[in-house]
């Protein structure tokens, strides 16, 4: 809270166990005890929930003014008052008895499977069972069983009898999620959690109901009878999948990833993730991993070899060559800042970009210019009358964002548009509305948040950048992976050399010259991912490439042929479609066998330690460094530490920015007939490298479908569940169609899923198509 | 010994008519008088007369009437709401069922000036669902009545619209509780509310609410006729006016006994004829299954909200259930907790589970297999339900089985020393051993 924001909130004091304390009006008596250090054993009581007051474990006697409430009241239902002075069960015998009785109710119908149970060893109904309890049950009838466990989807299992009905997790699912698809049913002794007849619980955020279950009646079906709590080390960690930025929490059992728990940040993800960064690291342990070093031999096929020799081999394949550098958008601001370095004084050139996914020249200029010195954040969410979004799926490209923007729709009624034209399922649940970027009105409160895909229509960027100055509004711009606002921070694009100096001023690269030890940078901009690729394919001005954790069917269907001809080192964790034509492999660490850092959409970094700590694998950075001295051009970064000191010690740049030259919008192409406009986006759950493996985390993958308007559907002679056919020039996709609120030019369909992968097969992810009945 | 206090009949007193669930047979009875009057009058008068008159809700809290509906906040530029709790399923009571079988008008009648008084344009009643035979008869009701102009636009030429909405319920006890109703009645499971905030601020759709039982509104049209004065004449001092009270189970003559508040058991006994030939009052329940028992030292406890309030009970609905002496105390109290554990809603811990557990208990107890011990564990789980969960109805699940046991203990332990139930359980009921 602000130091304003503490001025405006009247303060109540009141008395807990003899202890006076001092909180904000509102404050619920429970929170009031936790701020003296007095634990009220719960259940049902979460801070993030609204309060139910339905396990009825915390009672506390209370009186107000001289006056004492008859019976014990739920202190996670009441909020202090000024005059009030609560005894809990340290100083009331009532209280005490009445706690003891809940529990040993609690329990009558509880199975004692703690042996068995995933969440013994870590249960609150366990521990309070051991802290507030009475250690022995009176209670000698049958209790109650069910059938074990209900897949309420495919990754959370039910075990009904554990169940101690507090509501959390459906409290969760309606009032954080906005996806109430489970409910309580049934009464009395025999109410249970259920989904509805046919629905799983399909969220985005099921897993954090798992984690909220204070017995274990949710388990996740990954880790089911895999751990046992006390044997795991946990680490706290930052989330590799999005520019969410949520604090993780890893744990490790004998050196191996078994679960993953969002962590706690109150400014960021609060204490949620998406299904996607729990239950999303099967690639971690995958066989699919690259175990050693690999070298291309005269036969053709890639041979394990040793550090020394593979490192002696790029050395070599490098040797007279131009060679540009391909950074996916997954880096560690740490590997970034190696990817840069490198390029400028190994390879001295700046031939290098982050984007392996559609870009342009405007989104260079505007992420060099605008975009890196932008702070808006998750605060100027809560505080907006209105967001904006452009070209930008809050639910399926950063969910933690949408959560924010979710709970503000649900508490004060905030307005929601979209520049897209199709209302998604998330943004349904925002009551997000259609509004063109010339003609939607914005105040100084709002926010617009700018999707990476805003790239791909020229345009669109300028426009945005326009709205933010003519309205006042807030700007902010989300990528979809983790790591491209660090990649843009070190440099790792052809226009910026680290902390955002323009690579066109002669005193920002004197200013990293100096820094960097060397006599001069290469003074033109460098190419961008198309430059790149057609330099080696097509002018052969490139002979030679770094390729680091690129997925060349992310930027184009034919980006893989233009590595062909040229010397290829790939750096990556898993064996891929680089890795398969590549003359080096050189394997890397992934995010838990290192250090580094990832800086979210909001510029904030987060940093985290190595949560393997005897991993064996090497940082980017630190192989970079290797190659560098071996190529007698050294970068000095043997460490994830020293370059954390030398990124520390750089600063950010304070001459002018780059500069952005606007572009026009171009004028939207009319269809008709059987044409379409084609709009799409990826899924948070979809066919992407980092959910290899993991198939109950597929099982909740929305279904691909193509969305069309009712009257698309009425001209094409389709109802929902009909399959049409999608064409472009190179090729089609048919999927089902689900009659959705779109323009009745346009279709959408997922970019990267089952049935629906449209770079492979469309080749395009926008523009004009052709639509049939199938 | 000759009744000192004497039938009233007000809402009953057509009762005996054949038509007297009739539009027309109201009508003759001077039915929708009082509305009219009403309709000339100011609704904050409406609401003082109604105060004035010291009416209390029938409902079995007692609240003040005029008390209630004044916590409406008017000028508030919102919807208000009045819903007619007629989801009556207490074990024992059943006074609004034949009201609203015998004289729905009156209920609509005192619809339309309660909600004229609370500025509410919309009404509702909420009719337990297993009655059809009321529902049809109140769909009638309201169908005639919208007919008649008493309901619908601009009621009586006065400017003031009301709609009627009868809902039905889908069986479930717990919706008798106030914030439940309008849960069930919102679509969402019955389930009680946490409250602040209060029906009065937001209750229906949010919407500033008053919840009356079905016999407080229909005590509303006598009041505005006969005057504040006329009811606060009658009754005792902080319990005014007449009210009903239904004697049920072991007395010659069962049914509704309309009279002042402050008569005594002895006085209604008197007038149905007794208990049952040949038998003597064993235990009673003064207001239904979730009040504490009584037993013949209790007859001349007068029964208004004091009274029986002063002598370890409740007046709740005044269903005045009587057993003799051939009724089993712990089958009783096993029958009533079977009633609970079957009705709990399930969302707190200490009815959801105690009622469970309760009943396990006492099966175990009425079985012979239980000890002096466990009357002790018996009364401790009560103990740790009683006023631990989140609305009154555990209240009412414990209080059977503590008064039984302290009024019966004995009888208790019997069937411990007997090896079962000492009783022969035909001899309670109204048949004939042989046609068994």
């Amino acid at each position: 809270m602000t130091p304003e924001a503490l001025t405006e909130v009247e303060m109540i004091t009141v008395v807990i166990d003899g202890f006076e304390v001092t909180v904000p009006k509102g404050t619920l008596v429970i929170r009031a005890a936790e701020k003296l250090g007095i634990q009220i054993p719960r259940f049902c009581d979460h801070p993030l929930l609204s309060p139910a007051g339905a396990c009825r474990q915390c009672l506390v006697d209370i009186e107000i003014n001289g006056r004492a409430f008859p019976k014990p009241q739920a202190s996670c239902t009441i909020p202090v008052e000024n005059g009030m002075i609560v005894k809990t069960q340290l100083t009331s015998p009532v209280a005490e008895k009445a706690q003891k009785g809940i529990m040993e109710l609690l329990l009558i119908n509880h199975p004692l499977d703690c042996p068995v149970c995933d969440k013994g060893g870590e249960c609150p109904l366990q521990n309070q069972a051991m802290s507030n309890g009475q250690g022995v049950s009176r209670y000698e009838g049958v209790k109650r069983t069910y059938e074990k466990p209900v897949a309420i989807s495919s990754q959370v299992l039910l075990d009904r009898e554990r169940c101690v009905l507090c509501a959390r997790c459906t409290r969760f699912s309606e009032e954080i999620a906005g996806d109430p698809f489970i409910t309580l049913n049934e009464r009395g002794a025999l109410q249970q959690v259920g989904i509805y007849e046919k629905d799983p619980f399909q969220s985005y955020y099921s897993g954090n109901t798992v984690q909220i279950c204070p017995v274990g009646a949710l388990t996740g079906a990954s880790y089911r009878f895999r751990a046992r709590p006390f044997d795991l080390i946990s680490v706290d960690s930052a989330c590799e999948h999005c520019a969410s930025g949520c604090a993780m929490r890893t744990d490790i059992r004998r050196g191996k990833t078994l679960r993953r728990l969002a962590g706690d940040d109150a400014l960021v993800n609060q204490e949620w993730n998406c299904d996607k960064g729990r239950w999303a690291f099967k690639y971690l342990t995958s066989r699919e991993r690259v175990a050693a070093p690999m070298v291309r031999g005269e036969d053709g096929e890639l041979h394990e070899t040793s550090w020394p020799e593979a490192i002696a081999a790029v050395v070599a394949g490098l040797a007279g060559k131009r060679a540009g550098v391909l950074v996916g958008g997954r880096v560690t601001r740490e590997d970034a800042y190696g990817y840069s370095k490198f390029a400028r004084v190994a390879l001295k050139t700046n031939d290098i970009d982050f984007r392996a996914r559609a870009h342009s020249v405007e989104e260079a200029e505007f992420l060099s210019s605008t975009a890196i010195s932008l702070h808006t954040n998750y605060l100027d969410i809560d505080k907006a009358d209105q967001v904006y979004l452009v070209d930008f799926e809050p639910e399926e490209e950063s969910p933690i964002v949408f959560l924010r923007i979710y709970k503000q729709v649900r508490k004060r009624g905030i307005s929601v548009s979209t520049n897209a034209p199709i209302i998604s399922s998330g943004n349904h649940k925002l009551k997000a509305v259609r509004a063109d970027i010339s003609s939607v009105q914005l105040t100084e409160k709002s926010v617009i948040l700018v999707g990476e895909r805003a790239a791909e229509t020229a345009g669109t960027l300028s426009a945005a950048k326009a709205l933010a100055e003519k309205s006042g509004a807030k700007l902010a711009w989300i990528s979809r992976r983790a790591g491209e606002r660090a990649a843009l921070e070190m440099g790792v694009i052809g226009n910026l050399l680290p902390g955002g100096r323009p690579v066109s001023d002669a005193a920002a690269r004197v200013d990293m010259a100096t820094a960097w030890g060397v006599k001069d940078l290469p003074t033109t901009a460098g190419r961008d991912t198309t430059g790149i690729l057609k330099a080696l394919s097509t002018d052969k001005s490139l002979g030679a490439v770094i390729v680091g954790g690129v997925d060349p069917m992310d930027i184009s269907s034919d980006a893989l042929t233009s590595l062909l001809d040229s010397f290829v080192v790939s750096l990556e964790i898993s064996h891929s479609a680089v890795t398969a034509i590549a003359d080096v492999v050189l394997p890397v660490a992934a995010v838990v066998e290192k250090r580094g850092t990832f800086v979210d959409w909001t510029g904030k970094p987060r940093s985290f330690d190595k949560a393997i700590a005897d991993a064996l694998t090497r940082s980017d950075v630190r192989i970079l460094s290797m190659i560098a001295d071996a190529m007698g051009a050294p970068i000095n970064l043997p460490t994830v530490s020293a370059t954390q000191r030398e990124i520390e010690s750089l600063g950010v740049w304070d001459g002018a920015r780059a500069s952005f030259t606007l572009v026009a919008s171009s004028a939207t192409p009319t269809v008709s007939g059987s044409e379409a406009m084609l709009y799409s986006y990826r899924q948070l759950l979809d066919l992407g490298a980092l959910q290899m493996g993991e198939e109950n985390l597929a099982g909740t993958a929305r279904a691909s479908v193509a969305r069309i308007s009712a009257a698309r559907a009425t001209a094409l002679g389709v109802v929902d569940g009909d399959s049409v056919k999608i064409s472009s020039q190179t090729g089609s996709v048919t999927l089902p169609v689900l009659i959705s609120e779109i323009a009745d030019e346009f279709i959408w369909a997922p970019r990267n899923s089952v049935d629906s992968q449209l770079i492979p097969t469309l080749g395009i992810t926008h523009g004009s198509v052709t639509v049939v009945k199938a | 010994m000759t009744p000192t206090t004497k039938l009233m009949p007000v809402l009953s007193a057509t009762w005996d008519q054949d038509d007297s669930f009739t539009l027309e047979g109201y009508t003759r009875n001077k039915g929708y008088a009082a509305l009219k009057k009403a309709l000339k009058m100011q609704p904050d008068e409406v609401i003082q007369l109604i105060k004035d008159s010291g009416l209390r809700g029938r409902g079995g809290a007692g609240f003040p009437t005029g008390n209630k509906w004044g916590f409406i906040p008017q000028g508030d530029g919102k919807e208000h709401y009045l819903v007619v709790n007629a989801d009556e399923s207490e074990p024992g009571t059943c006074k609004d069922v034949p009201l609203m079988m015998a004289n729905p008008h009156v209920l609509v009648e005192g619809v339309i000036i309660a909600s004229y008084a609370i500025r509410a344009n919309h009404a509702f009643i909420y009719v337990r669902g297993e009655v059809v035979h009321v529902v049809r008869r109140l769909q009638q009701a309201i169908e005639d009545a919208y007919k008649a102009g008493h309901l619908g636009k601009n009621i009586g030429g006065s400017g003031f619209d009301l709609e009627l909405t009868l809902h039905v319920g889908a069986g479930a006890y717990i919706c008798g509780e106030e914030t439940a109703l309008l849960d069930s009645l919102e679509g969402f499971r019955g389930q009680p509310r946490l409250r602040p905030p209060f029906p009065a601020i937001a209750g229906l759709y949010a919407k500033p609410t008053v919840v009356n039982n079905v016999e407080s509104i229909a005590s509303v049209p006598a009041i505005v006729a006969n005057g504040a004065e006329w009811f606060s004449s009658m009754g005792t001092e902080k319990s005014k006016g007449v009210t009903l009270y239904s004697l049920s189970g072991h007395v010659t003559h069962p049914g509704q006994f309309e009279a002042p508040l402050g008569i005594t058991l002895r006085e209604l006994l008197e007038m149905a004829g007794g208990v049952r030939a040949g038998h003597q009052l064993k235990f009673w329940t003064p207001g239904g299954s979730s009040t504490p028992i009584f037993t013949a030292e209790h007859l001349d406890v007068p029964l208004d909200y004091e009274g029986v309030s002063a002598a370890g009970s409740m007046l709740g609905t005044k269903a005045l259930q009587i057993f003799d002496e051939t009724t089993c105390i712990v089958r009783a109290a096993l029958r009533w907790s079977e009633f609970y554990k079957h009705e709990s809603c399930g969302k707190c811990t200490p009815c959801r589970e105690g009622t469970w557990w309760l009943v396990q208990m006492l099966k175990d107890l009425e079985a012979g297999k239980g000890t002096e011990a466990d009357l002790e564990k018996l009364l401790d789980v009560c103990d740790n339900i009683a006023g631990r969960s989140f609305c009154a109805l555990a209240d009412g699940a414990v209080a059977p089985i503590i008064s039984s046991l302290k009024h019966f203990r004995s009888e208790y332990i019997a069937h411990q020393t007997n090896g079962g139930c000492p009783f022969d359980p035909v001899a309670s009921t109204i048949f004939e051993k042989a046609s068994l």
